[in-house]
């Protein structure tokens, strides 16, 4: 009987597809719409006579011969040297999601372990501390930078991103090895184990799918960091997004624009395929800290 | 486990936060005592063959000289505070005492570039919170009741305007409502007003990063609230629907108070990132009708000769201020967890 009444109306449903269909298109459809209007010139993604050209590019196929060109990522990779911000990128995130897990297993190990009152303090100061606008903190780093004479090196910014990122790195995974039962430490440490011994040989080999989620958003953060990057980092080193923002200012010109959003595309894709592989650690990683809150 | 131990496993990151988080708040804190050396001005005559001019120029290597003995710049106190371009309390009490109407109260301190950017935050802050609880909620209960073959793909568009970069994510859409760009043509053809364009006037520039702030949270709140309702309890849903409960009742009285924790939660996130808004103000170029707390601080350490560190430290120290305002219900509430469990 109940699954009788549960059968939805047809206008329900009809609703409800509805709803879907649109959520999809405007939460994908930018995204798409910008990839295909990549391989096209200016006149056509932005066309004054016919929004129709952005699809079928007529004035493409004048200048060029093909209703897709490769120009615009031609420009922004060779003739802008995107190519060099997108090394220092891969170097920036590779380091930052490498030392954060690092030093977050360990500090959320003892986090999750230790049971005296300073954890909730340390814990409560690493919230306060995620919340902290980080144009804030930059704003303090720059004259000391200046001074010591370490501003604009790709290390300084690997560093800075590392503590940036300390408190959420710490808080995701003090919560995961809570989840770890305490008997597996305990039994290696009677088996004769110092604490250090019973943390590489128990814990290490069952927590990699924390550390897998945790480490995907640390990659995120480093990957999409623009505030930090723009203001540490001097030009030859700027990894993708300060670079982005700096063709903005260049697009006056004719077709320049088209750089920029090629190397929009160029940084939006590796995203794509991060998601494609990792959809289900993300999801579970952004309703870990739901779960206990 | 001991202390030692402790200390042994933690002091790596947190030395990392106490070096790059708190001594740059202490940093802040002091650099906003001081401001920029005034310019030394040098006056050097040119002497040709239709008489002598006099020529005031900056004396650089005087002012290199006087940066490199006081890097902080000159000291004032509280001094860049209470100035124009901060807290303005001078001007606030002129705005008092000489305005006649609420109206002419509100669009002067509109001028004032810190209470500018104050409004927006906060604007952008209590407006888009809600709307992405809500739309995520509406999102997730639909997908909820899609097939589940379906579900995949759906989460995978879904989690793409949350995951990409925000400065990306706002020009991609800022690209498309360009006069010339498909929605912003297309909203042209629908009032039929060729001239309308969203760059141009301060409330339309205001709505569209609403429009983006909530296209960029919407699938966070959608996905942890999609989780949770993967755990609503079956039981209390068949008895409800049993004592006849209609659908809509079902949601708004069994759904909704179960997954009222998620929504603090949601908030509490929210609230944290949306009062930093910064990117999207860049990538829609929208500083001339909205600046926020963090774009104000940007800017300042951009400024073109010198940055002003004076000034950018006294903002954030106000935007920290916020910050802890803004935390303090949810630091209470901890607190008072944490004596009960002890």
């Amino acid at each position: 009987m109940s699954n009788l009444r549960d059968k939805k109306p047809p206008s329900l449903v009809a609703l409800s597809t509805g709803f879907v269909l649109v959520w999809l298109v405007i939460a994908a459809f930018p995204f798409l719409w910008t990839m295909w209007g990549s391989f096209k010139v200016e006149a056509d993604f932005f066309s004054r006579a016919d929004w129709m050209n952005a699809i079928t590019g007529p004035v493409t196929e004048r200048q060029h011969g093909s209703p897709f060109t490769g120009a615009g990522y031609e420009g922004a990779w060779v003739e802008q040297e995107f190519w060099r911000a997108v090394v220092n990128t891969a170097i920036v995130t590779f380091s930052v999601v490498v030392i954060s897990l690092t030093l977050g297993t360990l500090g959320g190990y003892a986090l999750a372990r230790s049971g005296f009152k300073y954890t909730f303090w340390l814990l409560m100061a690493a919230l306060v501390f995620r919340a902290m606008p980080h144009v804030t903190l930059v704003s303090g780093y720059l004259l000391p930078f200046f001074q010591l004479n370490i501003w604009g090196y790709l290390p300084t910014t690997i560093i800075v991103l590392v503590a940036i990122n300390q408190p959420f790195t710490l808080w995701m995974l003090h919560s995961f090895f809570l989840s770890i039962p305490k008997d597996l430490d305990e039994a290696a440490m009677v088996d004769g184990c110092t604490r250090f011994q019973a943390f590489r040989l128990a814990i290490i080999p069952v927590m990699w799918p924390g550390v897998v989620t945790t480490g995907l958003f640390s990659f995120l953060l480093a990957y999409n960091d623009f505030t930090v990057t723009s203001m540490l980092l001097t030009q030859e080193n700027a990894t993708m997004i300060p670079k982005i923002n700096s063709f903005l200012g260049s697009t006056q010109e004719e077709g320049k624009v088209m750089y920029a959003v090629a190397a929009v595309v160029s940084a939006i894709v590796p995203l794509f395929v991060l998601i494609l592989f990792f959809q289900r650690q993300i999801v579970s990683g952004l309703t870990a800290g739901a779960v206990k809150g | 486990m001991p202390h030692k131990t402790f200390l042994a496993f933690i002091w790596p990151s947190l030395l990392a936060m106490i070096l790059f988080i708190a001594l740059p708040i202490v940093s802040v804190g002091y650099q906003s005592l001081f401001i920029e050396h005034e310019q030394i001005l040098i006056e050097s005559e040119t002497c040709g063959p239709f008489g002598c001019d006099t020529e005031v120029s900056v004396d650089a290597a005087a002012m290199a000289e006087l940066r490199e003995a006081q890097p902080a710049g000159r000291f004032t106190g509280l001094g860049t505070y209470t100035n124009a371009s901060h807290l303005a309390f001078d001007e606030i009490g002129e705005i008092f005492a000489t305005s006649e109407n609420f109206g002419e109260i509100r669009n002067r301190i509109m001028n004032l570039p810190f209470y500018k950017a104050l409004i927006f935050t906060l604007a952008y802050t209590f407006i888009v919170t809600p709307l992405v609880i809500i739309l995520g909620f509406a999102i997730a209960l639909v997908v909820n009741s899609i097939p589940r073959l379906l579900k995949g793909p759906v989460i995978f568009f879904s989690l793409l305007p949350m995951l990409v970069t925000p400065l990306v994510g706002s020009l991609v859409l800022y690209w498309m409502i360009d006069s010339r760009g498909i929605i912003g043509a297309a909203l042209q053809a629908l009032f039929s007003d060729p001239t309308l364009s969203l760059k141009a006037s301060p409330t339309l520039t205001w709505i569209t990063l609403f429009v983006y702030g909530v296209w960029h949270s919407a699938p966070f709140a959608f996905v942890v609230f999609y989780a949770g309702l993967q755990t609503v309890p079956q039981d209390t849903l068949e008895s409800a629907m049993v004592d006849g409960a209609s659908r809509w009742e079902r949601v708004r009285f069994v759904i909704v108070p179960y997954l009222m924790p998620l929504a603090t939660f949601i908030a509490l996130m929210q609230l944290m990132d949306n009062f930093r808004v910064f990117e999207p103000i860049i990538g829609f170029s929208a500083a001339a009708s909205a600046t926020s707390l963090s774009y104000l601080i940007y800017n300042d350490l951009r400024a073109s000769e010198s940055p002003l560190f004076g000034s950018a430290a006294a903002t954030s120290l106000l935007t920290i201020l916020g910050v802890i305002i803004l935390l303090l219900p949810v630091l209470r509430r901890n607190w008072r967890e944490f004596n009960r469990k002890t």
